[in-house]
Formats: C-alpha cells, sequence, structure tokens
C-alpha cells in the first residue's frame, strides 16, 4: 500500500531488472509474536483497523471469538481460537493472531504477473503497490498461509504491510504498540530469534518440550515468527501449516514451466508467421461470424439470474 | 487494592479466582505476564469456565459458581492440617491467640444469635473475651481450645478434600494441587498475590468469599509485603473513586457511616465509633473518626456547623433501613414508593437483576432523569425495540428527561484507580452538541431546588439552605476547586501543642489527615483524600515514574491514598523486629531510629518495633482478624451456603440451604426457579472486545463482538441437539433471552455431590441502542437477591433452562 521509491526494493513482482537495492545496508527486521503470553483480546485487531483505517462490516457471531470471521480486503490480522485437548487430556486454548507472514521467500510476489504488484523492501517486509495490481488472484495461490484477500469493491488484493508505512519511519507497527501484555514484539531479526529462545527455555521449564519458534526454512524465513508451545504442531493453531511450501505450479512457474511457456508462445507465434507466409491470412467467414454472435447472446443470458 | 498493579510482578503465585483479569484487565494483566517471566511465579486459575486468563495459566482448576467459600475454607483446611503456614506472622501479626466469648458458637449451619423472624443475628456473642481492662485476652500459646486459631481449625475441619470437590465439583487432585502451589507461599520469603473482581462479588457471599481469601493470605503471611494482598480489579475507571467519596448510600466520604435514625444525636452517633483500643498500646487509628466527621460537616456547611448545634449532625439523612440499594429502589419503585429517579452515569436496564422488574419499576415512575453522555437502554426503556425491549409506549406515563453529558476526556478531574491512586486528567476535546458536564447540571438543579425552598418553604429546608457553595463559578465549580475541597484546609491557625506555635496557617490547605482537628478549625470533604492537593500543588497531576527498587513503587506518580501509601499495611512486610521478611523485597526496614524504605510506612514512623503495635493500626486489637467480630451480616467466620438459586442440597446443613442473613424480598422469592424446571447453573461475565454496555456503541468494539451469545458445553448441547452457532432459547423463572449458542470444551460439566452439573455462560454486553446487533441482555435472566453486607446483586450464581430454537422473529 506504501509506494516508497525503487531503490528501497530488494525483489520486485514480474520483473527481470535487479533493483538498485540502495538500502541493503539495512536491518532485517522481523515481528515476533508469542503466543504463550498472547490472551486473545483483540487490541492488535482494532489497532490494525485504526492505523489503516479499515472497517470491516459488523458481522454475526459464528461459533467462536473469532470476528470477523475471516481475513478480508479491510480485515489484515485476525486473532484465531482453537480449543485443543492435549494428550493428559487437559484443555489448551490456543489463540494465534493471523496474518501475512511476510516470508523472505514469499510465494505472492513470485506468483504475482504484474509488475511491481508486489515487492519486498530491504528490511524484509512484503508490500502490495495496489495501483500496479491487476486483481488477477495469483498472489492468493501463491501464499502458502492463504493470506491475502481480492476485494470485490476494486479487484485489488489486500492484506496486511507490516506497517510499512510506520516501519520505514522507525515506530513500529501499530499491533505491537497496541498489545498491552507484550505478546508481539517487533525488532531486527536477529534480536527476535534471541528473545524467542529465552522464551522457548522459559516454556521448557514450564513443561513444554516442544516449544520453539516458527520459522520455516522452506519460504527462506518469515519476518513474522511466532513463540509456539507446540512448534512440532504448528497445525494445532488454527490450521498454521506443518510444513508451509509455495505451490508447485508457482515455483514451477518461475522455475521450468515459465521458460517453456516462453518458448511456447515464442513457438505459436512463429508458427501462425509460418502459416500467414504460407497460407495467407485468415478470413472470417459468414459463418463464423454468426457462431461468434450466438456465443455472445447466450453469455449475456447466462449472466441475466 | 491492598498493593499496586505492578507490583503483581513480585509475586511468586498469582491466582485468579473469582475474577478473569486477562479477560477484564488486559491492560494491568501485563503485570502477571511480568511476574512469569521475570520473576518465574505460577498463574494458577480457578474458574468454572476455562478462561482467557486460564488459556496463559501455569495450572487450571474448575469449580461450580458460588462454592468458593467451600474451596477456599478446605485450603485453609489444608494450610492448618499440613502445617504450612507462616507461624511468625500468624502469632504476631493476627487474632490467631486472641480468646472468644463462650458464648460463641456455630451449629447446623447457624452461628450464634440467629433470629429466624428478622434474618438476621443478634452478634453480641461474636466477640473476644475481655479481660478487667477492657482488653481481649489472649493465649500465645494457643493452648486454649477457645483461641481464634482453635475455633478456625474446628469449623473449617469440615472442608476435607472430599468434602470441596463434593460441593464445588472441583476434582480431588486438582483441588489439591492448588492447595500445595499456594501453600508455597508459606515460606517467608515468598509471596502470593490474590486478583479477583465481580466473580467475587456479585454473590449472595460476595463479602464472605473475599474474606475467605484474606484469611488464606493471612495464614501465609502474604498482607502488607511485595507481591501479595487482596487486589480487587475494579471494573470501572472511577469505581473506586465511587465507594472513596462515599456515593453508597449508607455511607459517607472516606468510609463513615450514615447515620441510622435511631442515633438521634451526634453523641449517640459517636458510642459505637470510639474504637477504643482492644489490646494494650495499639493505635486502633479509627479513634480520630470525630476528627474526621467535624472536618466534612465543616466542608458542607462551613459557619452553619457549629460546637452547638453539634456540627450540623441533625442536617444529615438518618437511614431507618440497614441501606438504600438499588434492589430496594427498584422494589420501591414498583411498590410506587419512590416515584422519581435521576439515574446519573448509570444504565440500571441493563446492570441490574430481573430487567423485567426494572422496566416494569421505570414505567411507573412520574419522571426519570438520565445523564449520561450514551445513548442508554434505560433512557429508552418507554419505546418498543421488539422482542428485545416490548415495551407498550402509549401505556407508560413516565416522563423522561434525557441529559446529554460530557465524558471523562471532555473534563478536567481525577480519577482513582484500582490501587488507590488519584490521577488527574485533562480535557482533550469539547463535548459534543448541547452535552454538559454533570457538575454544571447537578449545580443547576441545587441552585433551582434552594431557591423553591427559599420561596416555597417546605418540610426540612434546613440541608439544603445551610449548604455551603462558595465557588469561584457557583453555576459549574472548578473541578480543582472540588479538589481542593476534597483535600480539606485550615480554618483558623492551627497551633501544634509540641511547640505551642502556629504550624499551619487559617486558610491553608492541608498536607494531611494528621491535621483534622475536631474543634471545627479545620474542613475536609473527604480525609482519606487529605494530601492530594497541597500548597505544594496538585499532587495526583505529578507524573514522575521513578521506580527506586525497580519494585512497582514510583512514589511521585500521581497520588494514592492514604497518605500515598502504596501497599497497605506494609508494616507486615518486616518481621517483629523491623526486617523484611524477604530480604530481597523489602518495603520498609526499621533502621534503629525510624522505619525508613520505598513506601510511606503503614505505621507510626518512629514507632520502635519493640512496643508491639500491631501492623493493622485500623483495626482496634492491631491485627489481621481471622474472626472479624460482629463486622459481618453472616458470622465471624466464613460459612458455605448455596447461591439462592442453586441445583442441589447444602449438604454441609440442609436446613440452612442459603445465607441465612440474605435480605429478599417477597415478590422476588417467588420469582426464583427450581432445578427440576430449570436444572442448568448459569453465570454472567464480560468480555475483552467490551465495556459493560458502553462500547457497543462504538464501531470498532461492535465488530470485534458482533452479537449476543451464550456458552454451553459440548456434553449438554450434544444432549439438547443445539449446534454450534445455531439459536437456543434460555430462560430463568423471570424471564428469555433468544441467541446464539458457543458450543465449546471450555466448559466441562462437574460432578456435584455424584451428579453431573452443566454450567451455561452468559455474556452482559448486548442491549438494544447502539451499533452492535440487537441483544436481549443477560440481567433478563438474573435473581434480584444481593450480598447480604453489601447488596451486590448475585450475577454469578442462577438456575436457567436451556433449549433449542430458531432466531427471534423481528418486530
Amino acid at each position: 500500500m506504501f509506494d516508497l521509491q525503487s531503490q528501497d526494493y530488494v525483489r520486485r513482482s514480474a520483473s527481470t531488472m535487479t533493483p538498485p537495492m540502495a538500502r541493503s545496508h539495512e536491518e532485517q527486521v522481523a515481528k515476533l509474536i508469542d503466543v504463550s503470553r498472547c490472551i486473545g483480546c483483540k487490541a492488535c485487531q482494532a489497532a490494525c483497523m485504526e492505523w489503516n483505517d479499515l472497517r470491516p462490516e459488523i458481522g454475526h457471531f459464528e461459533g467462536s471469538y473469532q470476528n470477523p470471521d475471516d481475513l478480508g480486503p479491510s480485515v489484515w490480522t485476525l486473532m484465531k481460537f482453537a480449543e485443543y485437548e492435549n494428550e493428559q487430556g487437559n484443555l489448551e486454548w490456543l489463540i494465534r493472531k493471523d496474518g501475512c507472514m511476510h516470508c523472505e521467500d514469499p510465494g505472492c510476489l513470485k506468483a504475482c504477473p504484474s509488475p511491481g504488484a508486489i515487492v519486498q523492501y530491504a528490511n524484509g517486509i512484503v508490500d502490495f503497490i495496489s495501483d500496479k495490481c491487476i486483481g488477477c488472484g495469483y498472489c492468493v495461490k501463491g501464499c502458502p498461509f492463504d493470506i491475502p484477500r481480492i476485494s470485490k469493491q476494486d479487484h485489488k488484493s489486500y492484506k496486511c504491510t507490516l506497517c510499512s508505512d510506520r516501519v520505514s519511519v522507525g515506530l513500529e507497527p501499530a499491533c505491537v504498540k497496541a498489545c498491552p501484555t507484550g505478546a508481539i514484539m517487533f525488532g531486527s531479526k536477529a534480536d527476535m530469534k534471541q528473545w524467542a529462545g529465552e522464551r522457548i527455555e522459559d516454556l521448557k521449564s514450564r513443561g513444554f518440550e516442544n516449544a520453539g519458534l516458527y520459522d520455516p526454512a522452506a519460504v527462506g524465513g518469515t519476518h513474522v515468527m511466532y513463540v509456539l508451545h507446540h512448534a512440532d504442531k504448528p497445525s494445532l493453531y488454527s490450521g498454521l501449516p506443518d510444513k508451509p511450501e509455495i505451490s508447485p505450479v508457482v515455483r514451477g512457474w518461475k522455475g521450468i514451466i515459465k521458460p517453456l511457456a516462453l518458448i511456447g508462445i515464442a513457438l505459436a507465434a512463429l508458427g501462425g508467421f509460418f502459416h500467414w507466409i504460407t497460407e495467407g491470412p485468415n478470413e472470417v467467414t459468414d459463418e463464423d461470424e454468426a457462431e461468434g454472435e450466438r456465443v455472445l447472446r447466450e453469455s449475456e443470458t447466462e449472466k441475466t439470474p | 487494592m491492598t498493593n499496586t498493579w505492578q507490583d503483581i510482578k513480585n509475586a511468586n503465585v498469582v491466582i485468579v479466582m473469582g475474577g478473569n483479569a486477562a479477560e477484564a484487565h488486559p491492560c494491568g494483566f501485563k503485570w502477571v505476564i511480568e511476574a512469569k517471566i521475570e520473576n518465574g511465579a505460577k498463574l494458577v486459575v480457578v474458574d468454572p469456565r476455562f478462561t482467557r486468563t486460564a488459556s496463559v495459566a501455569d495450572y487450571y482448576a474448575p469449580i461450580r459458581p458460588g462454592t468458593d467459600i467451600a474451596f477456599l475454607s478446605g485450603v485453609m483446611h489444608y494450610l492448618l492440617e499440613k502445617d504450612a503456614i507462616q507461624h511468625e506472622y500468624v502469632r504476631a501479626y493476627t487474632n490467631a491467640s486472641l480468646i472468644v466469648k463462650d458464648g460463641f458458637g456455630f451449629q447446623d449451619g447457624l452461628f450464634s444469635g440467629y433470629n429466624e423472624e428478622t434474618h438476621a443475628y443478634d452478634k453480641s456473642s461474636w466477640d473476644y473475651e475481655l479481660d478487667e481492662q477492657g482488653f481481649a485476652m489472649s493465649d500465645d500459646t494457643w493452648q486454649n481450645p477457645r483461641c481464634v486459631i482453635n475455633l478456625l481449625k474446628q469449623h473449617v475441619s469440615r472442608y476435607t478434600p472430599e468434602m470441596v470437590s463434593r460441593i464445588c465439583g472441583t476434582p480431588q487432585d486438582k483441588f489439591l494441587h492448588v492447595c500445595e502451589l499456594i501453600a508455597s507461599t508459606a515460606a517467608p520469603d515468598k509471596a502470593m498475590t490474590s486478583l479477583f473482581a465481580l466473580g467475587w462479588t456479585q454473590h449472595s457471599v460476595g463479602a464472605q468469599n473475599i474474606r475467605s481469601m484474606a484469611m488464606v493470605q493471612l495464614l501465609l503471611g502474604n498482607i502488607g509485603v511485595a507481591g501479595g494482598g487482596m487486589n480487587a480489579l475494579r471494573g470501572h475507571s472511577n469505581i473506586q473513586g465511587l465507594t472513596d467519596v462515599g456515593l453508597l448510600s449508607n455511607q459517607m466520604p472516606g468510609y463513615m457511616n450514615l447515620p441510622l435514625d435511631k442515633e438521634i444525636d451526634l453523641d449517640t452517633y459517636m458510642k459505637t465509633k470510639l474504637f477504643k483500643p482492644l489490646r494494650p498500646g495499639q493505635t486502633s487509628y479509627w479513634q480520630n473518626y470525630r476528627k474526621f466527621f467535624v472536618s466534612f460537616q465543616k466542608s458542607m456547611f462551613g459557619d452553619a456547623a457549629t460546637q452547638d448545634n453539634n456540627w450540623a449532625f441533625d442536617w444529615l439523612p438518618k437511614l431507618d433501613v440497614p441501606l438504600y440499594d438499588i434492589i430496594r429502589a427498584f422494589e420501591m419503585m414498583n411498590n410506587g414508593q419512590m416515584t422519581g429517579y435521576i439515574c446519573q452515569g448509570f444504565n440500571p436496564l441493563q446492570a441490574f437483576p430481573d430487567r423485567g422488574k426494572i422496566r416494569r419499576g421505570l414505567s411507573k415512575l412520574k419522571f426519570l432523569v438520565t445523564m449520561d453522555p450514551l445513548d442508554t437502554e434505560t433512557s429508552r426503556f418507554w419505546q418498543d425495540f421488539g422482542p428485545q425491549n416490548p415495551a407498550k409506549s402509549a401505556e407508560i406515563q413516565t416522563e423522561v428527561f434525557q441529559l446529554p453529558v460530557t465524558c471523562f476526556a471532555e473534563e478536567n478531574g481525577s480519577l482513582v484507580n484500582s490501587a488507590r491512586w488519584l490521577q488527574w486528567h485533562w480535557k482533550a476535546a469539547e463535548g459534543p452538541g448541547v452535552a454538559r458536564s454533570d457538575i454544571w447540571i447537578m449545580s443547576g438543579i441545587f441552585h433551582r431546588l434552594r431557591e423553591l425552598y427559599r420561596k416555597e418553604g417546605g418540610a426540612f429546608p434546613d440541608p439544603l439552605l445551610n449548604v455551603t457553595w462558595k465557588y469561584t463559578d457557583p453555576v459549574s465549580p472548578d473541578p480543582e476547586e472540588l479538589a481542593k475541597e476534597m483535600n480539606g484546609r485550615a480554618l483558623a491557625d492551627l497551633v501544634d501543642p509540641a511547640t505551642n506555635t502556629v504550624a499551619t496557617k487559617a486558610g491553608t490547605l492541608l498536607d494531611g489527615f494528621a491535621q483534622l482537628r475536631d474543634d471545627g478549625t479545620t474542613a475536609s470533604g473527604c480525609w482519606i483524600f487529605a494530601g492530594c492537593f497541597t500548597e505544594k500543588g496538585n499532587q495526583m497531576a505529578r507524573r514522575d515514574a521513578t521506580d527506586p527498587r525497580e519494585q512497582g513503587i514510583a512514589p511521585n506518580w500521581a497520588w494514592a491514598w492514604p497518605a500515598n501509601r502504596r501497599i497497605l499495611y506494609n508494616r507486615a512486610s518486616a518481621d517483629p523486629d523491623g526486617k523484611p521478611w524477604n530480604p530481597a523485597k523489602p518495603v520498609i526496614t526499621w533502621n534503629g531510629t525510624r522505619w525508613v524504605g520505598i513506601d510511606v510506612p503503614d505505621y507510626g514512623p518512629t514507632v520502635k518495633p519493640s512496643d508491639g503495635v500491631g501492623p493493622f493500626i485500623m483495626n482496634a486489637e492491631g491485627m489481621g482478624r481471622l474472626f472479624a467480630r460482629d463486622l459481618m451480616a453472616e458470622g465471624p467466620f466464613p460459612e458455605h451456603y448455596e447461591p439462592l438459586e442453586s441445583p442441589v442440597e447444602n449438604v454441609l446443613h440442609p436446613k440452612v440451604q442459603n445465607n441465612p442473613a440474605a435480605r429478599v424480598f417477597a415478590d422476588d422469592r417467588a420469582a426464583f426457579g427450581s432445578p427440576d424446571k430449570f436444572p442448568y447453573v448459569a453465570t454472567t461475565y464480560r468480555l475483552t472486545e467490551h465495556f459493560h454496555y458502553w462500547t457497543k456503541h462504538a464501531l470498532i468494539n461492535a465488530i470485534l463482538q458482533p452479537e449476543e451469545f451464550i456458552e454451553i458445553g459440548e456434553v449438554l448441547a450434544k444432549e439438547k441437539g443445539i449446534e454450534q452457532g445455531g439459536w437456543v432459547k434460555v430462560s430463568s423463572k423471570r424471564g428469555e433471552v433468544v441467541c446464539k449458542a458457543y458450543v465449546t470444551k471450555r466448559i466441562k460439566p462437574m460432578m456435584v455431590d455424584g451428579k453431573p452439573t452443566h454450567v451455561i455462560g452468559c455474556p452482559i454486553h448486548w442491549g438494544f441502542t447502539g451499533q452492535a446487533r440487537k441483544g436481549y441482555g443477560a440481567n433478563t435472566l438474573t435473581p434480584s437477591v444481593g450480598d447480604a453486607n453489601t447488596q451486590t446483586p448475585e450475577f454469578k450464581a442462577f438456575l436457567v433452562n436451556v433449549e433449542k430454537t430458531h432466531a427471534p422473529v423481528a418486530a
């Protein structure tokens, strides 16, 4: 949402040119969400709505404290509540703040076909640049965490910006500032990992043997990390992916398929050229014209309920 | 709170029982997290539901609503049986050794002196055996069976782990594990803090719930120390201030009592307020009562209060009943005894029990004046909002005046927080529209009433005509001027008897309540606030966060009553010789000549430890009370009584099922349901996303919790065919609520006396005004009965039925 100058970028969607990366001396940042001290109060959600001036519709009760019921173009962060009965038969209420993970290797950016619609800054934040977004939804497919949502109003994709506008002027994200229990921390990725280490030690001393940091390597690590009591089973936390990975199709698109497809397109063009040379241009017959009009008419009728 | 929010971080064990601190006090809860992370504290939660607090707890145990006294008496039994008490503390600082009168006894659920007809006790036997000088007799060896400690042991001996489990539904192993964690803080250098709120107060035995834990804390030596204490987390930003300035109907500012009608003159009134020490050499600070009282009368009536007219004693209202609480007020409206109502900053149609009775009461009034920043349900009680407020406007004759007022951010003033800090705040914006301050409105009403009395006379015009009103702007007195009046000032030159010189000049603002006199030479609107606004300026406006020991005491941040003291009873943080029990977290220490430390001593600053003055200086015996003497309505020891609506018989004494001292009006008794028709236990509570009935008017809060629901366990939901998020009808004898169901694992059936008992949770926030979706309000269901001491309504334990249904039909 916040278009900085291109010297800030380290990655840019659908672009072959290497960004200038003038700010690569900047430290990589990270938000650390310590779910073991989160009380699910939703101050982060309220702060997100206030800072970004978003007001989703007043919904309904949907069978959980989770409200609104899903992420959306105007819901960039959402508390999710999971009731889990552990092996001892004791209840745990696992509350997790969901939102963009700001992957080091962002699947959305990889998938995006619109040049410059998704960028990554030197500090690691992944941002959507709305005026370049074409609303194709590839970022949704590319995201291993099911985060971006397309607006029905303007057909553009939206998600958490990690308050790139605040961070760029030396402030912490709004959710971090609002969190009353210090469950959301923000700083350099190195500092956050160190702090997470201390927290994990404390959790282990309280009987959570599998406590650990969620910073999945399959996406190159993330700039939003979690301290989990059960790092061996992330999916307990309302479906946080155990092994997040960028969909093979998207990965393939940038890897093998995209060059192959480009060759395919080139071959088709070449074929067309030779067809024109050898057979002359295609001509529209009267039958073709009538058939075309019939198809158009039918598609119009289908749209009318 | 005896301690402060910040001080919670010093605890070794944090117990949240009778409250849900993470849910209702998320900002203050940071100090619990701090205790866990920085002090290795264990967080223990005892609650009928697995709450947001429980989600970050080290240990959780379930409990049936309304059985906390049984649980805590079981804890006391455990501590005494295992000898896990702080012996030196208990001997020196509590009344464990004092000997109780022979006439005192307890049998079959009743203490001595019960009168079946009046539902009240003659409490004369609830006291100590006195010697010929009038001092309580004592046996420090605890050999005498009439020692408080021995009577207590005997009293709680019935609360075995089996009995606790049978009454509370808490599995024995869980109960015993909680006991173990609590007992770990009997060590002199360990502390437990008790955080509680309405989960304890809103019961017919509310005050005794809190007393039970206070006794546990005394046995463990956890009162007065850093990281300890009894910490009531107040539910409104200024509800502490409300009680401090005596807005309860039976009180005056500074916890003085309004006279009863039988106290026909000042001498009679003062007879019960002499507070003669009950042990040799004790402070018994309430001996100064007369100074506080006379100074208050001088602030009210100025020159008109004189020695000759007994300081205007006759102009005070006199109570013909123990108190005119809100339950009584609505009873009187329904009976036609109260026909006018000025409702200031209050929304009883949402906030008080038995909504139907509240609506009927309001409908019988001649006039209702509401003063509120919001469009409250009470202001609109007469309007038809469909099933959520099915009023028949044409049949209601009440004339309603809805006066919009400014809110706290639109005026200067002070708020008193849970930790007793008076914090000044400054106006941030103008009020919207025609909103006016409460002060402006009340002043206007006062002036017009007084004018009417002047012109037309009346039955008893004296109090109104004689009230002093010497403000710079009499139409809208300035908050600073009112604060100075609360603080008090010298009305004449005050001579220090020690030096025989003028210590305080006439007209000077007082530095503290020690300067108050009973000869009419001082005035103070609220003696405990003396020191908040002195000649040095507005102490409440101080904002220096320096915390010398980083122990959560910043003495120059705002101002705390009394005397800027941050931890009450802090003399008890040190042993009898004056050395801190916990050398790592000292509060005050005797340095050989005086008490020094990070807090203002709650004690004479130069009183030697060898003088043997007890640390509980407000009590006549100077000790913490394991035996409450005659101060509680239902007994000097807490006893388990079932809620007025309960699914089971009181297994301890079936003939005395409920609190025998509870006041129940006949029509309210008729509206109690029985378990055959209403088999499930319900309890009401708040959610983080909302503040009472206010924030449903705010869009973001409405988005975060949009719609009324109840919580129901999976087992009962399955039994009743109720689906997740489906519609249910919850009914009590008093009314019904149709809303969505949250089917959850967080509420499990409890085995109570061999029977599975189901709990239904009812969040309270939705009504028919504001931005959130319309709701019926949980108070549609709740019974109209209060705590026997305070009349705080029993919102936390009552009976309902629940059935699957369909969405309500819009009107």
